[in-house]
């Protein structure tokens, strides 16, 4: 079994493996900021923060830390050659209007129809939205990447209990277990994790799980 | 026209009451010095929109953590836990807008428009109680403008004009709010008193500046 951490650096390796030659990406805060560590620099992904970085590269040196430059998670970051700065309504153009290929957001619970809740645990945990919704709404492709269950309670579920996000949004879910994609008529794995069994990923899945028949093993 | 003030005559500005638009994201591009100034006055019963709340110990951060806000309007709360436990026990009003959502009603609020259309937050509790506008089959939220009595912002260089640049990822909401405040007010690194800003360098105007605070020299 994995411990926390290597989950996490699994799942971000599987998902580095699905953008596309210049994708312009955007990266949630937690899993999926680890993303950018495992995606090859001749596939030239661009990644823009919502801050208002385009072309955001790895965390400084301790003694080259700039604090006007973080990433959307207010970490030290850096601009790559070619990048630029930009104010939020310009960031928020780039997200809302259709310019991000592919998003890459964690969940709380996914639906099987492609909604998804991620901002709020009405009582307990109240975050906010940030610019997640706007992601959700404007991104070309939205890949949630995230651990299959909350400690053994399914997230991915028939529908959603908590406040949504967004409705009808994802597209791909990885996880642990395998890559699952949201079709019309639900939710489809497509690849598995030899660690566990069709009938293990199936009882850890809230909702009925198709079977793709060119079902394999998942690609690291 | 001499638009440098001091510290003390800044935060004068503010009033009990006052709404507040200040810039930056997780504290970044946020005029610190002006809001420190603030928590030594004590100046309370603010309405505060801004991205985020920020840190217990950084940018607007610090005021919530004082309560001198009774309402506030951000997209993200997650960062500082007071915000949260001043909204769940039900002592601070909190407004939820989507990132997107809240710089376009801040802009629409400057620059006179009467509000933006959406798809962001459709089918979610943002929607509730809103409009729902149709255009060429899409349905689209209808978002009001924000406007402000005081705008806080931070810049990287000012001349004495007002013309801001910037540095990094300060540009954020530092761009937009001084359009939507009665009385904008820029915190600067630097101040470029010899001469002015080329204007190529310039990102925001002089003419939504009408304060400006030396931050270097404080």
């Amino acid at each position: 079994m994995m411990d926390k951490q290597a989950i996490q650096e699994f799942i971000a390796q599987r998902v580095a493996l699905e953008f596309q030659q210049g994708d312009l990406v955007n990266l949630g805060i937690g899993l999926p900021t680890l993303v950018a560590n495992f995606v090859l620099a001749e596939k030239e992904v661009i990644f823009q923060s919502e801050n208002g970085c385009i072309r955001l590269g790895p965390a400084p040196d301790p003694e080259d830390i700039d604090p006007s430059i973080t990433n959307a998670g207010a970490i030290p970051a850096t601009i790559l050659p070619g990048g630029a700065f930009i104010d939020s309504a310009m960031s928020f153009g780039i997200i809302r209007g259709g310019h991000v290929d592919v998003t890459v957001l964690g969940a709380l619970q996914v639906a099987e129809n492609g909604d998804i809740a991620n901002y709020m645990i009405p009582g307990k945990m109240v975050p906010g939205m940030g610019g997640a919704m706007d992601l959700l709404c404007g991104a070309k492709k939205v890949i949630v990447a995230m651990e299959h269950t909350a400690k053994g309670a399914p997230k991915l579920v028939k529908s959603c209990d908590l406040p949504l996000t967004a409705v009808k949004a994802v597209d791909l879910i990885i996880t642990e277990m395998g890559v699952i994609e949201v079709a019309p008529d639900g939710f489809w794995l497509i690849e598995r994790n030899p660690e566990y069994t069709i009938d293990e990923i199936k009882q850890n899945t809230g909702a009925h799980l198709h079977v793709s028949p060119n079902l394999v093993n998942m690609a690291i | 026209m001499n638009k440098i003030i001091s510290l003390d005559e800044a935060v004068d500005k503010v009033k009990d009451g006052d709404t507040v638009m200040v810039g930056g994201f997780l504290g970044v591009g946020t005029p610190e010095k002006l809001i420190d100034a603030l928590v030594a006055k004590g100046t309370r019963e603010l309405t505060l929109i801004c991205n985020d709340t920020a840190f217990i110990d950084r940018g607007v951060g610090k005021m919530v953590v004082l309560r001198l806000f009774k309402k506030i309007i951000a997209s993200h709360i997650g960062t500082n836990k007071e915000t949260g436990r001043q909204m769940l026990a039900g002592e601070t009003e909190v407004e939820l807008v989507p990132q997107g959502t809240l710089i376009e009603r801040v802009r629409a609020g400057g620059f006179g428009l009467g509000g933006v259309l959406t798809r962001t937050g459709l089918g979610t509790e943002v929607a509730k109680g809103k409009q729902i506008v149709q255009i060429d089959g899409q349905d689209y939220l209808l978002e009001t403008p924000l406007r402000a009595d005081v705008a806080l912002l931070f810049a990287g260089k000012v001349d004495t004009e007002g013309n801001l640049s910037f540095h990094g990822a300060t540009r954020n909401f530092n761009v937009y709010m001084g359009a939507a405040a009665r009385i904008s007010i820029v915190e600067a690194k630097e101040i470029i008193r010899e001469g002015f800003m080329d204007p190529d360098q310039v990102v925001v105007p002089g003419v939504f500046i009408k304060y400006i605070v030396d931050g270097g020299a404080l």
